[in-house]
């Protein structure tokens, strides 16, 4: 039975809202198929990203799984977002549900909510959204009718605070196990349901690739550590793994971006160069839990940069990944691309670059239509010591090398990413970020002959992550963090002749220590987010709708009389035998591995790429069967013939 | 490093609308749709020079946001010369469904800006009782003066919304009001003349639809709005 557009409800409501073009859909590139198909069994997702529509139009994770998934017939997906707290209110006083974007259909009607979950801080708008839907907020609460609630992205890779909360989980690449769960569903529906609700799962859960939190129980110590995270039923694995799409070539997506109407973060082409880090920085879970490396090759490239462009009519270009520069034929992309766009308006970014993989001969070719957007480096680290810490091996010199080559070919912004808050900091290695800074304009003075050379340093709080070897260190408090926050302000500001060059951004520490508390969380912490969220919390992500007191307010209450608190979860510095919440999750990484490169870390030992140099054994292509996929191919990009030619238009 | 830029050899003048939900699209979601469009179309539109070039568009007074419209208009320089109907269809097929070419023309020499001082308007009003608004525009057009007040980013402004209507009736049918609004500075929007219109008579505020028909010339005896791409 076709369910109906909730659009003629919503309308009316629509002039009276923030920025209503959002809640409209019509996007270019988007597909609405029929709900019902004769003589085909349907299955329908609903892919949600927890966060206001222009945060979460352009992520590509729900884009590509958006267009993976409507490829197939007998499959339909829809787009839902997070609605603002005004049309939330309106929407409760006229009993209208959570709806998608594609054709207004209620989220509730849908066999699968799909959440990608980027940042932890999507918690709440998630309960808003399941509230809004009907969906009873407690998975143990919910029957046949309700949706298969299931979380992806990288904070899925921790999912126990949400665990109450979520049906299943999976890790890693979402393309092939989108479709798997897909095929799951049609034959269960087929079947009639067998064993309602609980039989969907157990059949989900017995692949080893989903996890299902309520298949586990979870035993803590008179302390408050874990005791044991232990299946609660047969046919349930010990540990669900990770997902790893091999031969990205397979996988183009994706390829017909959405164009919105709506004013979005990001208005570019994104193409996903290559996933997968081997860098080895020790803070970084995006590159500990997409390893390995897999390179999309530069005739994919090619292909998906031009069917994208047509297909939308962007004028930038994205080319992403973890570290761009790393890319093993990154040069002749970035020459084959220049040379096709060179006469369009069509420019090219790479957002993320390392400073040892940076070259003047790519920048150049970056910005060869004149549009010189800013150069980005994250040395993370403000002294050598530091750097060696956190595995990332950028000398000063190589640092000031760089920066003085762009300098010297005409750039005037340099923009430096640091941490603050890493684990054997000091002040001194922060406050040294100015010594650096001021290196940076001095250099740049020099080689360009110019004064107004600026550099902006930004600097960030330092929250540890599961599965990466700092997952066992003390978050470092916010009173620390703004104390040297401070210093280093004051050291920067106190310089007469440097300190108006350089730019600071930062934050104060405290919206970190929260998102401490969510990222190496464990069960106990649902009820925390339950009661935020009951207190009216929502766009946690979001500096003018954050309360730290709020959270803090949350923690005491629903942790009362429990051995656990705030700090025990954020400035704790754990032990190796400590059961972690995420260790039933398996990331690829050989705990013991990571376990030694922490302890590398506190020594200062650094470890290398093993893209280039031998295999450390972290665990991951032998655990996974997964293997590093890089060229180079040797191909060039072919010349195209440009976009423009041969267009009727012409009188 | 600055390119370059082809020099415009052609404009054209271009008619379009914002059908249904799209009259929820602000104006600059429509220059971004627009110019997008315009790449995907492949139209030579002439850019303009210096560091960020951007295309040769202007737009000539847009409807407020919410409003829906059968003519709006804009401009556009190109640097080859270009078959009108082949831009429209063009631009029509690269635009997403319900902001659609009504129609091009080659300009000629007058400015299309001068030419646009009136727009006629038709506001549904479903749930209000025809009578009660029927009165209430009646009292409206007796006023010399209708002061109203609008919220802008600088706060509150007040404005007289009496002056700029030239024209006004209900229609039983809907119920709608028809009305022709004279382009002033500050300009009356469809909202103001709401707000009139209950502020005189206790009206209540109810779902309503603005939707512009017509923007052109005014034939001031008449009370009618021309064509300006015939004037």
């Amino acid at each position: 039975m076709p369910v109906e557009s909730l659009f003629p409800r919503l309308e009316p409501l629509l002039p009276s809202v923030q920025k209503p073009i959002q809640y409209v859909g019509g996007e270019l590139n988007a597909t609405v198929k029929e709900w019902d198909q004769p003589g085909v069994p349907m299955v329908r997702w609903a892919l949600m990203y927890p966060d206001a529509y222009e945060v979460g139009l352009p992520n590509q994770g729900v884009q590509i799984l958006y267009e993976v998934l409507n490829e197939q017939p007998g499959v339909l997906a829809e787009r839902t977002y997070a609605v603002w707290p005004d049309l939330e209110k309106l929407m409760r006083q006229h009993g209208i549900g959570q709806f998608t974007v594609d054709a207004h259909r209620p989220v509730a009607a849908f066999d699968l909510l799909g959440i990608s979950f980027a940042t932890e801080l999507g918690y709440t708008n998630m309960l808003t959204a399941l509230d809004l839907a009907g969906i009873p907020l407690d998975a143990v609460d919910r029957t046949d009718e309700h949706p298969v609630v299931i979380a992806g992205g990288h904070a899925a890779f921790n999912p126990e605070p949400i665990a109450d909360f979520l049906d299943a989980a999976v890790l890693g690449d979402g393309e092939e196990i989108a479709l798997a769960i897909t095929e799951v569903v049609r034959e269960w529906k087929a079947e009639a349901k067998p064993g309602g609700r609980d039989g969907l799962l157990e059949r989900l859960a017995a692949s080893g690739g989903v996890y299902v939190p309520k298949f586990y129980d979870v035993t803590y110590l008179p302390d408050g550590r874990i005791q044991r995270v232990a299946p609660n039923r047969a046919g349930v694995p010990w540990r669900v793994h990770k997902h790893t799409v091999m031969d990205l070539d397979k996988w183009p997506y994706p390829r017909k971006p959405l164009v919105p109407l709506a004013e979005t973060v990001h208005e570019r082409f994104s193409v996903e160069i290559f996933r997968g880090c081997t860098r080895g920085c020790r803070f970084c879970q995006a590159g500990m839990i997409t390893r390995p490396v897999r390179e999309r090759s530069i005739s994919t490239i090619g292909d998906m940069v031009q069917t994208g462009l047509e297909k939308s009519g962007f004028e930038e270009v994205g080319l992403l990944s973890l570290s761009s520069a790393d890319h093993s034929e990154i040069g002749d992309i970035a020459t084959g691309l220049a040379d096709r766009y060179d006469g369009s308006n069509v420019s090219l970014s790479l957002p993320s670059t390392r400073v040892d993989a940076f070259n003047i001969t790519l920048a150049n070719e970056l910005s060869r239509n004149g549009r010189r957007s800013g150069l980005t480096f994250a040395p993370e680290g403000g002294t050598e010591r530091m750097r060696k810490v956190i595995n990332k091996m950028v000398t000063e010199e190589d640092l000031i090398r760089t920066v003085a080559t762009a300098y010297s070919n005409g750039w005037r912004q340099v923009k430096l990413y640091f941490m603050c808050g890493l684990p054997t900091e000091t002040d001194e290695d922060v406050v040294a970020i100015a010594d650096l800074a001021r290196k940076v304009i001095e250099t740049g003075r020099e080689v360009s002959g110019r004064r107004d050379i600026r550099c902006t340093v930004s600097i960030g709080g330092f929250v540890p992550k599961p599965h990466t070897p700092f997952q066992w260190a003390a978050q470092a408090d916010h009173e620390t963090v703004d104390a040297r926050l401070a210093k280093l302000r004051a050291a920067i500001r106190s310089d007469r002749n440097y300190g108006k060059s350089i730019g600071l951004r930062y934050h104060d520490g405290k919206p970190s220590i929260i998102e401490g508390l969510l990222s190496r969380g464990d069960r106990r912490v649902g009820a925390v987010i339950r009661t935020v969220w009951e207190q009216s919390g929502r766009f946690d992500g979001w500096s003018e709708h954050f309360s730290y007191d709020r959270w803090v307010e949350a923690t005491e209450k629903a942790l009362a009389g429990t051995p656990v608190d705030l700090d025990w979860y954020t400035t704790r510095e754990r032990e190796y035998a400590e059961v972690l919440p995420w260790d039933h999750l398996d990331s690829g990484l050989d705990r013991d591995w990571l376990w030694e490169d922490w302890q590398d870390a506190i020594d200062e030992v650094e470890v290398d790429d093993c893209r280039w140099t031998p295999c450390f054994d972290c665990g991951v292509c032998p655990q996974l069967g997964t293997e590093i996929q890089v060229g180079p191919t040797g191909q060039k990009l072919l010349p195209l013939t440009v976009v423009s030619d041969g267009a009727p238009t012409r009188g | 490093m600055e390119r370059t830029q082809a020099p415009p050899v052609q404009k054209l003048r271009i008619r379009f609308a914002k059908r249904g939900r799209l009259r929820f699209a602000s104006h600059r979601d429509f220059q971004r749709a627009f110019e997008r469009a315009l790449r995907r179309a492949g139209v030579p539109v002439a850019y303009s020079q210096g560091f960020t070039p951007h295309p040769k568009v202007s737009y000539a007074g847009a409807a407020p946001m919410g409003a829906a419209s059968e003519a709006e208009y804009l401009e556009i320089a190109v640097t080859e010369e270009c078959d009108p109907p082949a831009v429209s269809a063009a631009l029509d097929a690269a635009l997403p469904a319900g902001l659609d070419i009504v129609d091009v023309v080659v300009a000629d020499h007058g400015s299309l800006a001068d030419r646009l001082q009136a727009s006629e308007w038709s506001i549904e009003l479903p749930d209000a009782p025809f009578e009660a608004l029927a009165a209430a525009v009646k009292a409206f057009l007796a006023e010399p003066v209708v002061e109203v007040q609008r919220m802008t980013k600088n706060g509150i402004r007040t404005l007289d919304a009496r002056s700029a209507v030239v024209r006004m009736a209900v229609d039983p049918a809907g119920p709608t009001i028809r009305l022709v609004v004279r382009h002033q500075s500050p300009t009356v929007r469809p909202d103001d003349v709401l707000t009139g219109l209950r502020r005189l008579s206790g009206l209540r505020d109810t779902a309503h639809v603005a939707t512009r028909l017509a923007q052109g010339p005014l034939d001031e005896t008449a009370g009618t709005v021309g064509d300006p791409f015939n004037p």
